[in-house]
């Protein structure tokens, strides 16, 4: 590999606190040598690549914490391959992928396959998650210390919350010393039963089983107390309403060390947008109301929630096209997690660098890698976007397997023109 | 000229009666002028029809009815039509094909019409996406149930005059009724005023958006009104954690003949049927032909789905 050289770039990297015109050089080995607005195209080696950035926008490669990749068992969903074009698509360069696969990833085997099928397979980072509990079913803590050593990055039972309490307890102080991070879908099951959408007039009119915010309240105020006994490596996958921001609020200002995230969907959709019987809207945690999207989008602000993700969730036609309650749950957005992230700075809601920020550095600060920031000798993982292009949100042209967009048809400012992994460019667009 | 092919396509789209949250005062009262021509109809010697003599209606039902399946049989064959009911129940969905795989199938054999029974609510909507014939709602989930609001219409009005003005009270177990919903709609359009009355565990979030007053108190519910639709109470609900026991339901929202003092001197009672005596209903009272409307009401209900087949199977 040749060196390259970036020039007139705009460069935001919330992790130096960058925010300038200026250039990278990348070295040979796909590291970032140098960045900022002093480097010069002299720094270079004479027969360094130049690349024009044309004033657009230079940031590091997306972390998205929380996609869905069809391997092993659901290939017809997703597969690596497609994962991968559809994430470069959207300038995303690391994904943390779930393992309610079929199937599921809570034994040190599957971890074996997982990683050298990725390997094989993807064109992105691929950092593998585990369940929390055999069989997604609450009892049985995995083996947390093997399956970090086999290069497991976290442990989440993705669509169920951990429902007893003594569990629970005991996988947090287990947790709390191996120093593994829990990721939890912070959702009472009990009261989440059968619900698919959230429970107010909505669900009312639709005649559809709801799901009450407190299903989600309950469960977040269960750990927060608990993490306080013991503290361990704790996050919230997603929240969606801003009774659950409330405790949060109260719990990080009481100095409880935790971290929180939030879907695309929740943010840049509400309940209404379900319309009649929209099954591609059916998404866990539920969209809420626009009041609850508002705190949400506040709640970045503030700094209380921490991560922004896709919540990559393919389903192929089959499973969508059933009567509301039967339909699958979860829509796909990893192509689309900036544009819709870009929308809150279109409408002066959040600035450039706290979105930046969500996507970037707060998640590989809490999964603990080296990943989100451009500083000197990191991988040279970029996306470069420009910042106010008009397009129209298409199903049929996002690279995903499955065509489940929560936002078709949709207007949004903001597209991705190249993505570099290992500061090779990976993705261009046409 | 050239001929506006989308014009064509529009007008070729059958119409469907999913709810009545998608009719317009227009449509529900031409739907309840019709039906008071099929009244007199329906009494005399000779019932039969041809108004849709050739049509094919097919009557689909996931769910076991009783009532609502034969009406519209009964109003189907009066009109002429060739009527097939299938009771999927027990049928090839059990074996996993979807709803969509027996649209299609059905479809392929050219039905005008196709009544729909289903557990899920949204069923209907679906279906209509997925075939060319009309669409008529019979029951969803506990979304709308819109012949059974209209022939409660047309009983009231039958009985009142009018509906207009009229303050009414729906009673039971309004969070798993699709009865209550869409009678609040169609109560509400056509100018009456909507009580609803059931315990907190039985009452869906934020009702009062649908333009009604609630009540966990049936006096106060009561009070003052001059219609009093009683829901049915499934048994399962008492197994659950909605309630403490049958007898405590019945003590404080079962409709007695002290209860029904709470309301209007004049006043009638509903039901959709079928009823659990003693559980929602005082059993005297519901057979009491001075202040029940329930036989009225399976009597009406075939005027109504005559009128609705007819006006809404294409031409």
């Amino acid at each position: 590999m040749t060196e390259k050289i970036l020039i007139n770039a705009r460069i935001i990297d919330p992790s130096q606190k960058m925010d300038t015109i200026g250039s990278v050089i990348i070295d040979k080995n796909g590291k970032i040598k140098l960045i900022g607005k002093d480097v010069k195209k002299s720094d270079a080696s004479s027969s360094a690549e130049i690349i024009d950035i044309k004033n657009n926008i230079l940031i590091p490669g997306i972390v998205d914490m929380k996609a869905f990749v069809g391997e092993p068992g659901y290939e017809y969903k997703e597969n690596f391959r497609t994962l991968s074009h559809a994430a470069l698509a959207g300038g995303v360069t690391s994904i943390v992928t779930m393992p309610n696969t079929k199937p599921l990833i809570d034994n040190v085997s599957m971890v074996d396959f997982i990683i050298r099928r990725g390997r094989d397979k993807a064109s992105v980072n691929l950092f593998p998650s585990a369940t929390l509990t055999r069989d997604i079913e609450g009892k049985q803590m995995t083996e947390f210390g093997l399956l970090s050593a086999k290069g497991i990055i976290a442990f989440t039972d993705v669509i169920k919350a951990v429902q007893n309490t003594k569990t629970m307890s005991k996988i947090m102080d287990y947790a709390s010393d191996i120093g593994v991070l829990i990721m939890q879908h912070t959702e009472d099951y009990e009261l989440s039963k059968n619900g698919c959408i959230n429970e107010g007039e909505i669900s009312t009119r639709l005649g559809l089983d709801g799901i009450s915010y407190i299903a989600e309240k309950i469960i977040i105020e269960r750990d927060l107390s608990l993490l306080n006994e013991f503290p361990c490596r704790y996050h919230i996958n997603q929240i969606s309403s801003k009774e659950s921001l409330e405790v949060i609020k109260r719990n990080k200002e009481n100095g409880l060390k935790f971290s929180v995230g939030v879907s695309i969907n929740n943010l840049s959709l509400n309940e209404n947008d379900i319309g009649d019987f929209k099954t591609f809207l059916k998404v866990s945690p539920p969209l809420r109301l626009e009041d609850d999207r508002l705190a949400l989008v506040e709640g970045i602000k503030s700094g209380l929630i921490d991560v922004i993700v896709s919540d990559h969730t393919p389903e192929d036609e089959e499973g969508k096209r059933l009567p509301f309650a039967q339909a699958a749950t979860g829509a796909i957005g990893i192509e689309t997690l900036l544009p819709l992230a870009l929308e809150m700075y279109h409408n002066e809601t959040l600035s450039l660098d706290k979105i930046i920020q969500a996507l970037t550095i707060n998640p590989a600060n809490i999964l603990r890698i080296n990943k989100g920031t451009l500083k000197k000798g990191s991988n040279a993982d970029m996306c470069i976007f420009d910042l106010d292009a008009p397009w129209v949100i298409k199903a049929d042209n996002l690279k995903s397997k499955s065509k489940n967009t929560a936002v078709e048809d949709r207007k949004v400012q903001g597209k991705v023109l190249m993505t570099f992994l290992n500061g090779e460019l990976v993705f261009k667009s046409q | 000229m050239a001929v506006n092919k989308n014009t064509l396509a529009i007008k070729d789209q059958p119409k469907h009666l999913l709810g009545i949250q998608n009719l317009s005062i227009h449509e529900a009262k031409s739907i309840l002028e019709e039906s008071k021509t099929f009244i007199e109809l329906n009494r005399s010697a000779s019932k039969k029809l041809e108004v849709l003599r050739g049509k094919t209606q097919i009557n689909l039902f996931f769910e076991p009815s009783t009532r609502t399946q034969s009406s519209f049989d009964l109003a189907g064959k009066r009109l002429g039509a060739d009527v097939m009911t299938m009771n999927v129940a027990n049928s090839a969905l059990k074996k996993g094909e979807t709803l969509m795989d027996t649209a299609m199938t059905l479809n392929a054999m050219h039905p005008d019409i196709i009544v729909i029974r289903h557990q899920d609510s949204g069923a209907p909507n679906l279906l209509s996406q997925k075939v060319n014939c009309t669409v008529i709602n019979a029951g969803d989930g506990r979304r709308e149930h819109p012949t059974q609001a209209l022939l409660d219409a047309l009983t009231i009005i039958n009985r009142k005059g009018k509906i207009e003005g009229l303050k009414i009270a729906i009673c039971g177990d309004i969070l798993h009724s699709r009865v209550a919903r869409s009678n609040i709609y169609l109560m509400n359009m056509l100018g009456a005023e909507v009580n609803v009355i059931a315990p907190k565990t039985l009452m869906p979030k934020s009702i009062e958006r649908l333009g009604v007053k609630s009540f966990t108190n049936m006096k106060k519910g009561l009070d003052g009104c001059d219609i009093v639709m009683m829901l049915r109470l499934q048994n399962e609900r008492m197994q659950g954690s909605f309630l403490p026991s049958k007898r405590e339901y019945y003590e404080f929202y079962g409709l007695t003949p002290e209860k029904l003092k709470f309301a209007n001197k004049e006043a009638l009672i509903m039901h959709p049927g079928p009823m659990n005596r003693g559980v929602e209903i005082d059993t005297k009272l519901a057979d009491d032909i001075n202040v029940s409307l329930v036989k009225e009401q399976v009597e009406l209900g075939v005027a109504v789905r005559m009128a609705c087949l007819k006006m809404y199977c294409k031409k």
